[in-house]
């Protein structure tokens, strides 16, 4: 049978490599000082997913301190109103700026691309490292500003509380200015490789849809980052020097800040949803065995999202008493916004359409999402909705409006995603089992949990409140519960994801019959890669009889 | 290798990119509060001394020019000009800094500081019903010191670079065949002046 890739002679069966990236070279200081984007990808997601962990912690400690109306729990409390404060802004920190900010792009992407594009590394190896030693960096300074009093003003830092409060407001600022060139290193990194490193044979439109995904989030790193990059060094200077931007007494104003943060803010919620759409791209061709249905579109698509990313921001700012004008241009380009991501989902939907689905755990994790982020991007519409918004606003409703899309969005494609790559790259399969039957628990749980909390934020229950209406626990409660599930189901996904790097290294090159070009390759691949350049001769997806290999 | 070089200069670029919009939000938040408080901005911005922010101007124009120079002795392969057009660079951006120093000085002996510190003398014209002088005018010079100081660090990271390509340069680092640093700290080197053309009529000259 005739595999379309020139040069490559073997197929799925021929002789394993012996030396692949992960034996080649031996010790520490062999990763640590590592350029191969395979090493830096796996380091990242160790990273990630330690910071994951961390974040999911501090969430399991705020739903059990409101799983009772008194915070107690066996007869202690559990936290004080402060610590409370301080555990859901933690919450929030860590998972937005050291989990999933980089999580898809650096994890994965930082895997994947490159060969995908039939490259043997990203453009600057070096700067991949960088990267890297980056958010090392911006993890370290959050951990000691954690240890020396953490902060307590909401991952928005909102001014005038952040410019006055005690706490490490500057030392986590800090951390995340760190983190935001490491963001930004990596989303050049990604621009130039996806520009100049690609296969001879593939053009724009032959790259995968995940490139696509990646490629567009990597221009909103570049694009957005800087601006949060000032906005912080404003804060930082509003609070050592008085600089009196933002404060009314010295002639400033502090919705500036809501301003200049969701100016960031926003396109960086697209920095996290985009790799994970991008995921489902790859995802769902394969596992239904059938072409993308409308490549291009998608294509488009993730590029108009990344653009138009840029100018809804104030969509978080309705009541915080911007011009009714603002107000009401804001609102429809929201709207608008939603388009890319209907187009993404009903393609999805045509692809699967008279496609031959199989449902393996990467598969189940892209059906959820399809589920998932259509709840979460549908609330997202009810919270542009002027008329409903001023209701919604900082209730539960908005909170489960964004854990439907980066949770039940990302989160989901991320898991996914590392299911699917993970023969790749670590040359062994995860127990089949286990995996649907993890997956099947973190859906669960994860709609005990959040569901819930729509209804919780259309009867009132204010964000962030540490005390609550008795009339809520019931709720509250259930939410709670809803946690412990999610968490089940993530601790099983580790234990046996762990357990199967125990096994020998037995998986196929293209375990699952995927059409892009990383499946070429060993699983591992080998230090370079791919033995030869490999040319693409092919249309991506092409799933017809004839191309296909088995 | 062109392939490289091509690549390197994207990466360049983007990162440029990356400073436009760092600064970008500055330039924005000028705006803004230039339309908050017109007429003090307008009378603080007679405190800056013009003809120094001039000759920094000129200064940062001719650096632009050495540095041109620098990158073109590399495409030919002359070392000892490469050297020598980027130790010239470096000495413009030494008196630039020299310049900002006196300007800051000024600044400070005048009492023409942020809100806070804010005590120049009472030729400001809007204030308030007790007396007290607008905050507009402290917000001016917030920005200036922002703006400037900021420009002011990307001049510092520059010189260091400079000093780092000419010492590889004198090292026989560079060829006709390979000169990617020094074209590329030369594309850093023009915006950092470009954003100072941006500064300067902004701050000195705008009515």
């Amino acid at each position: 049978m005739e595999n379309a890739i020139k040069s490559q002679t073997r197929i799925a069966d021929r002789p394993r490599p012996k030396i692949n990236y992960l034996n080649a070279t031996h010790g520490i200081w062999s990763w640590m000082s590592t350029v191969d984007h395979k090493r830096i990808g796996v380091m990242y997601l160790v990273g990630v997913l330690g910071a994951f962990f961390v974040g999911g912690m501090f969430a399991l400690l705020v739903r059990l301190t409101l799983l009772t109306h008194d915070h107690m729990l066996f007869g202690r409390l559990l936290l004080t109103a402060d610590a409370y404060n301080r555990v859901f802004t933690l919450h929030g920190v860590i998972m937005v700026f050291l989990f999933i900010i980089p999580s898809v792009p650096a994890a994965l992407g930082n895997f994947v691309l490159p060969l995908m594009l039939g490259a043997k590394d990203v453009a600057f190896p070096r700067l991949n490292l960088a990267s890297f030693y980056l958010w090392c960096t911006g993890a370290i300074l959050a951990v000691v500003g954690m240890i020396f009093g953490a902060i307590d003003t909401g991952w928005t830092f909102y001014t005038p509380y952040s410019t006055t409060t005690n706490g490490t407001v500057t030392l986590m600022t800090m951390a995340v200015f760190i983190l935001g060139f490491s963001s930004i290193f990596t989303g050049i990194n990604f621009v130039a490789t996806v520009h100049k490193l690609r296969a001879p044979g593939m053009g724009w439109f032959d790259m995968p849809l995940f490139v696509w995904g990646i490629y567009s989030t990597a221009i909103i790193q570049v694009l957005a980052t800087p601006v949060l990059g000032i906005t912080v060094v404003l804060l930082m200077l509003e609070r050592v020097f008085s600089i009196g931007i933002f404060d009314p007494k010295l002639g400033g104003d502090p919705v500036l800040f809501q301003h200049f943060f969701w100016f960031y803010s926003h396109p960086a919620v697209y920095i996290m949803i985009l790799p994970g759409m991008a995921i489902i791209s790859e995802l769902i061709p394969t596992f239904s065995r059938k072409t993308m249905f409308g490549y291009r579109a998608v294509a488009y698509s993730s590029v108009s999202l990344a653009l138009l990313s840029f100018i809804v921001w104030g969509h978080h700012m309705f009541v915080a008493g911007q011009s009714q004008l603002a107000t009401v241009i804001f609102s429809a380009l929201t709207f608008l916004v939603a388009i890319p991501s209907g187009v993404k989902m009903f393609n999805w939907l045509g692809t699967m359409y008279k496609g031959n689905i199989s449902l393996e755990t990467p598969m189940l994790y892209a059906i959820s999402f399809l589920l998932l982020f259509a709840i979460g991007g549908l609330t997202g519409i009810f919270l542009g909705t002027l008329s409903v918004d001023v209701h919604l606003t900082d209730t539960y409703f908005v909170v489960a409006h964004f854990h439907y899309v980066m949770m039940g969005g990302t989160v989901i494609a991320f898991i996914g995603g590392i299911h699917y790559w993970w023969p790749k790259m670590t040359g062994r399969m995860y127990s089949e089992k286990w995996g649907r039957i993890a997956c099947t628990l973190i859906f669960i749980g994860f709609n005990m949990t959040f569901l819930t909390q729509f209804i919780l934020g259309s009867r009132g229950m204010p964000r962030r409140y540490y005390n609550y209406l008795e009339q809520y626990q019931p709720l509250h409660a259930f939410s709670t519960v809803g946690s412990w599930v999610i968490g089940l189901g993530m601790f099983m996904t580790a234990a046996y994801l762990l357990a199967s790097l125990r096994k020998p290294m037995d998986a196929p090159d293209n375990p699952w019959g995927g059409t892009t070009l990383e499946w070429t390759t060993s699983s591992p691949p080998i230090e370079h890669n791919f033995e030869e350049q490999p040319v693409l001769t092919k249309a991506p997806y092409d799933y017809r009889p004839e191309t296909v290999a088995h | 290798m062109e392939q490289q070089f091509d690549t390197s200069k994207i990466g360049m670029w983007l990162f440029l990119a990356t400073e436009v919009l760092l600064f970008g939000g500055l330039f924005v938040g000028f705006g803004l509060m230039q339309a908050r408080y017109p007429q003090e901005f307008i009378e603080a911005h007679e405190h800056l001394q013009r003809p120094l922010g001039a000759l920094n101007t000129v200064v940062l124009l001719i650096s632009s020019f050495t540095m041109v120079m620098g990158v073109l002795s590399a495409q030919r392969g002359d070392k000892k000009k490469v050297v020598m057009f980027l130790v010239l660079t470096i000495l413009c951006a030494c008196i630039f800094l020299g310049v900002k120093y006196f300007e800051y000085s000024h600044k400070f002996e005048e009492g023409l500081l942020p809100p806070r510190w804010y005590h120049a003398q009472s030729t400001d014209t809007v204030r308030d019903a007790a007396g007290n002088v607008s905050h507009g005018y402290g917000t001016f010079f917030a920005f200036y010191f922002m703006m400037t100081g900021l420009h002011g660090i990307h001049i510092l990271v520059g010189i260091f670079l400079l000093s780092w390509i000419a010492v590889r340069a004198h090292r026989g680092e560079f060829s006709k065949a390979y000169y990617t640093p020094v074209d590329l700290v030369g594309l850093y080197w023009h915006l950092v002046d470009l954003i100072w053309i941006y500064l300067f009529p902004l701050f000195y000259l705008i009515k």
